[in-house]
C-alpha cells in the first residue's frame, strides 16, 4: 500500500477530486472530505475504518512564519496565501490492520469552515471539539460544536498562533 | 387515593452535576447527568478543569524540553508517555536506538503498564464501595516499581528518562536484580489479588452486564486500549506496528467477550499476566552491556536549544496502557516544534461514556467511569 | 499562660498532668487533622500515596480524607488549579468550616510551576485564598507531604483560641469567589491580601526559545567608589579599585525586571 496506489484509488473512485500529495499525506478540497473517507472507509481493500488522530494546524502567512513547514505550496488555492488552518486526519484500519493514510484539509483562516467527520467516524466528536474550540475550525455537520476545555464565556482560539494571552500580574 | 395521586404525576427528570470535586471522578472530570429516579437518562462529560496548555507551552520550548512535560500528561505512566514523545521525534529526525536502549525502553514500558493496570483495579474496587484495601495493596505493590524508577532515573514518578535515541542512564547497579525480584513476586501478588476479587460475589454482580460496548461502536468512536480489547477487537499497537522490539517476544492479545465492565477489569488482569511474560522473556534476551544513546541522539541531547529536526511532520504512536498514544509533530526547521498535538488515549474514549451510561442506574455510571480509566492529566492537557 | 516546664516535668513523674484550656484544645486539633479528599493532578497520586501504607498519614492523624468539604479542616490544594477550576477550589474553601487551612502542594498550586506561562493556569492559589503551608516539589516526595503536615502541626499548636480569625465574630473568612471573563478570571487576584510580583523572569515569548533568566540578586546598592561598611579600615587599595568596575559592568539593578 504506497501512496502511488492511493492516490490512483483515490482518483479513481472519487469523480472531481484535486488531490495534492505532500509527502505521504493528501490534501483533499474540503467539499470532497467526506467523500474520499467514506470511500477509504468503505473500500474493501483499505478498510479504514478507525480515526486515530484529529490536528489542527495554524498555519501564518508565509511572509509571519519563520521557516516552511512541510512544502511552500499550498494546494494551488490562492485565497490560501494569507495563512490557513489545517485539519489532520490520521487513518488506520483495525480489521486489516494496516495505515496509516493521512488526509489534511485546508480552509483559510478568514473562513475556518469544513465538514465534520463524525457523520463516518464517532470517534472524531471530542477531537473537532477540541480543534474548534482552541484553533477556531469550524466543522460542519458536528452534533454538537462547543468549546470543550475552555470555559463558554471565553473569548478567542488559545492555540492560534497569533493569540496574546492575559498578564494575571496586572495589579 | 393519595398515592395514586402521587402516581399519576409526570415522571419528573433531575439533572445533577456530578465533579468537578467528586471523589469518584478520578480527578476533576464532571459529568452532568439527567436522572429520572435513579435512571440515566442523558449523561454530557464536562471537561478542562485541568487544561494545562500542555501543546501551547510545548510549542514554544526546544524538543527535548517538552519531555519532561510529556511526564505529566498521564501522570500515572510517565514512561509510557516519554516513549511515545522520543518515538514521534526519532520518526521525525530518524534517529536509530541502540540495541540495549531498545530493551530498557521496552523493560520501562511495561513495569509501567503493571503499575497503571493495578491501580486502576485498585480504584475501580474503590468505586465500587471496596473502600481503599485494594488500592492499599495496589500501592504497595506500585511502590516496589517506583523505587526502581527512582535508581534508575532519579525520581519516583516524573522520570524523564528517555531521551531521543536512546534514554538517560544506564540501569544503576543491582537494577537488574531488582527488576527479577520485582517480577518473580508480581504473578503471586496478581495470584492473591485475584483470589480476592475476580471471583468475588459483589464485583460480579456490580460488573456483569453494566455498561456494554459493542464491538461496532468501539472501532468507530476511535476506542483503544484494554476498553477496545474488553469489547472482543483484536487491535493490540504492539502487534500491529511491532514497534521498538516487541516483535521479539511472544505474548498474547487477551480479548473479553462480553464487553462489559466486568470484561474490562478481566482484560487488564490478563495484560498484566502477559506484561510478566515478556518481562520474563525480556531480562532472558537483555544484552549485558552496550550503548543506551545513538550518537544522532547524542547530538540531540547535547545541545538541545540548537538541535533542529528536519521540516516536515510525523506521528509517532505506541500502546499506552490506556490505549494508543499518539504524538503528531509538525517541524518547520526550527528548533521549536511549529505543532505539537497530542493523541490522548482516555480523552478520545470517554467519547462513548454517554453511550455506556444510558439506561444504567446512577451509581453503575459511577464504575463505567472507572473502568474507561482516564487520567485527567491527559484528558485536558 | 505558659507553666513552668519544670515544675510540670516534676508532676507528671507523680502521674499530675496540668495544661492549658489552649493547650488541650490545640493538641486534639492537631492531631486529627481531616484533610479534604481533593485532588487536582499528579500531586494527588502521591497525596494518595502518603495514605497508604508505606508512608502511612495515619501516623499523624490526618488519614480521614472527607470527600465533603464541610467535615474537613485541612484543604491540600494538590496539583496545577487552572482558571476554570479556580473558582470551584475557592468555593470548595468557603464551604468548610472554621478552623480552617490550607497546603498548597507543589510548585504548581504554589506559582503554576512548570505551567505557568499557559493561558490557562493559574499563577499559585495564594491569590484567592490563604495558604498555611506551601510545599515545593514537581511533585513533592510523601516525606515532604508529611513535612508540610507536621509543620501545619506546629503552627496549630502556636496558635490562640481568642485570637484566631474564625472565631471572632468581626472577620469574615469567606473569599469572594472569581467569575469566569472572556481572557480569564475576574478579578486576576483577591486584592485584600495578594500583591503580585512585577520582577518574574523575562517571559517566554513566541519569538525566543526559553532560556534560564535567572538573574543573580542585584547588589546591594551604594554609591560608586564608596566602601563596604566595615570594609572601610581593612579594605586594601586594590579591593578599592576593583569595586566601581565591577559597578559598571552591571546594569542598574534597579531597572532589571522591569
Amino acid at each position: 500500500m504506497n501512496v502511488e496506489e492511493i492516490k490512483n484509488d483515490l482518483l479513481k473512485h472519487v469523480p472531481g477530486l484535486e488531490l495534492t500529495v505532500e509527502g505521504e499525506s493528501f490534501i483533499v478540497p474540503k467539499e470532497k472530505l467526506l467523500e474520499a473517507a467514506r470511500f477509504l472507509k468503505e473500500n474493501e481493500k483499505y478498510r479504514m475504518d478507525y480515526l486515530s488522530c484529529v490536528t489542527g494546524v495554524d498555519y501564518l502567512a508565509q511572509a509571519a512564519r519563520l521557516g516552511q513547514p512541510g512544502q511552500a505550496a499550498v494546494g494551488g488555492q490562492s485565497e490560501l496565501a494569507s495563512g490557513y488552518l489545517e485539519s489532520v486526519n490520521h487513518l488506520y484500519s483495525m480489521e486489516k490492520k494496516h495505515g496509516p493514510i493521512v488526509l489534511k484539509v485546508r480552509v483559510p483562516r478568514s473562513d475556518p469552515r469544513m465538514p465534520s467527520l463524525v457523520p463516518l467516524y464517532r470517534g472524531a466528536e471530542y477531537q473537532e471539539r477540541e480543534a474548534y474550540d482552541l484553533l477556531g475550525i469550524i466543522y460542519e455537520g458536528h452534533p454538537d460544536l462547543r468549546r470543550i476545555l475552555m470555559w463558554d464565556e471565553f473569548e478567542g482560539h488559545p492555540l492560534r498562533k497569533d493569540y496574546v494571552e492575559e498578564d494575571q500580574d496586572i495589579r | 387515593m393519595s398515592d395514586t395521586a402521587v402516581h399519576s404525576q409526570e415522571p419528573q427528570l433531575l439533572e445533577v452535576s456530578i465533579g468537578p470535586q467528586h471523589p469518584s471522578t478520578h480527578g476533576v472530570f464532571r459529568m452532568n447527568v439527567v436522572l429520572d429516579g435513579e435512571t440515566i437518562v442523558k449523561l454530557k462529560p464536562v471537561m478542562g478543569y485541568l487544561h494545562r496548555n500542555h501543546e501551547q507551552l510545548a510549542e514554544n520550548m526546544s524538543y527535548l524540553a517538552s519531555m519532561p512535560y510529556t511526564d505529566r500528561l498521564d501522570y500515572i505512566c510517565s514512561m509510557t508517555n516519554n516513549f511515545a514523545y522520543a518515538m514521534a521525534v526519532e520518526k521525525l529526525a530518524g534517529i536509530d536506538v541502540p540495541e540495549r536502549a531498545q530493551y530498557i525502553r521496552v523493560l520501562m514500558a511495561e513495569l509501567t503498564r503493571l503499575i497503571n493496570h493495578t491501580l486502576l483495579v485498585g480504584f475501580l474496587l474503590n468505586d465500587l464501595g471496596a473502600f481503599f484495601t485494594p488500592t492499599l495493596y495496589a500501592f504497595r505493590e506500585r511502590e516496589k516499581i517506583l523505587d526502581f524508577f527512582e535508581a534508575t532515573a532519579g525520581s519516583r514518578m516524573m522520570c524523564n528518562y528517555f531521551r531521543f535515541g536512546g534514554v538517560k542512564a544506564d540501569l544503576p547497579a543491582g537494577g537488574m536484580e531488582q527488576v527479577k525480584e520485582i517480577v518473580k513476586n508480581y504473578s503471586r501478588f496478581l495470584d492473591e489479588f485475584e483470589r480476592l476479587l475476580t471471583s468475588n460475589e459483589i464485583l460480579r454482580s456490580r460488573c456483569q452486564n453494566v455498561g456494554i460496548l459493542s464491538k461496532e461502536l468501539a472501532v468507530n468512536a476511535s476506542i483503544t486500549g484494554p476498553i477496545l480489547r474488553a469489547s472482543g477487537v483484536n487491535y493490540d499497537i504492539r502487534k500491529v506496528d511491532k514497534y521498538s522490539i516487541y516483535d521479539r517476544f511472544e505474548f498474547k492479545v487477551p480479548l473479553g467477550k462480553v464487553g462489559d465492565v466486568y470484561d474490562r477489569y478481566y482484560v487488564r488482569i490478563l495484560e498484566m499476566r502477559e506484561s510478566i511474560k515478556i518481562l520474563q522473556q525480556l531480562l532472558k534476551q537483555m544484552p549485558e552491556k552496550g550503548e543506551i544513546l545513538s550518537a544522532k541522539g547524542a547530538a540531540a541531547a547535547k545541545s538541545p536549544r540548537m538541535w533542529k529536526p528536519p521540516a516536515g511532520d510525523a506521528y509517532g504512536r505506541i500502546e499506552s496502557p490506556k490505549g494508543e498514544l499518539g504524538f503528531y509533530l509538525v517541524s518547520d526547521g526550527s528548533p521549536k516544534p511549529y505543532r505539537y498535538h497530542v493523541r490522548p488515549p482516555s480523552f478520545i474514549n470517554i467519547t462513548i461514556l454517554e453511550d455506556m451510561c444510558l439506561g444504567q442506574k446512577v451509581a453503575d455510571a459511577i464504575v463505567i467511569l472507572g473502568s474507561v480509566d482516564i487520567v485527567l492529566g491527559e484528558v485536558d492537557r | 499562660m505558659a507553666i513552668d516546664e519544670g515544675l510540670n516535668n516534676e508532676l507528671q513523674k507523680r502521674g499530675i498532668f496540668v495544661t492549658t484550656l489552649n493547650d488541650l484544645y490545640n493538641w486534639g486539633r492537631r492531631s486529627s487533622i481531616w484533610p479534604l479528599q481533593f485532588g487536582l493532578a499528579c500531586c494527588a497520586i502521591e497525596m494518595i500515596a502518603t495514605a497508604c501504607a508505606k508512608y502511612d498519614i495515619a501516623r499523624f492523624g490526618a488519614e480521614l480524607f472527607r470527600p465533603s468539604p464541610r467535615q474537613a479542616d485541612l484543604m491540600i490544594v494538590a496539583g496545577t488549579v487552572t482558571k476554570k477550576m479556580a473558582p470551584m477550589v475557592v468555593r470548595l474553601y468557603n464551604q468548610m468550616p472554621e478552623p480552617k487551612y490550607v497546603i498548597s502542594m507543589g510548585a504548581c498550586a504554589i506559582s503554576g510551576g512548570p505551567f505557568r506561562d499557559g493561558y490557562n493556569v493559574l499563577k499559585g492559589i495564594d491569590r484567592y485564598i490563604p495558604v498555611d503551608v506551601h510545599i515545593p516539589g514537581c511533585p513533592p516526595r510523601p516525606e515532604a507531604l508529611l513535612d508540610g503536615l507536621i509543620k501545619l502541626q506546629k503552627k496549630i499548636d502556636s496558635q490562640k483560641i481568642d485570637q484566631m480569625d474564625g472565631y471572632r465574630e468581626e472577620k469574615s473568612c469567606e473569599y469572594p469567589v472569581p467569575q469566569y471573563g472572556k481572557k480569564g478570571l475576574e478579578p486576576r487576584h483577591n486584592p485584600d491580601f495578594f500583591t503580585p510580583r512585577l520582577d518574574w523572569p523575562e517571559k517566554n515569548t513566541k519569538d525566543n526559545l526559553r532560556m534560564p533568566n535567572y538573574k543573580p540578586a542585584p547588589a546591594p546598592a551604594r554609591a560608586a567608589g564608596s566602601p563596604l561598611p566595615g570594609q572601610a579600615a581593612t579594605g586594601g587599595p586594590s579591593e578599592q579599585g576593583v569595586a566601581p568596575a565591577q559597578l559598571a559592568a552591571q546594569p542598574p539593578a534597579s531597572e532589571q525586571g522591569q
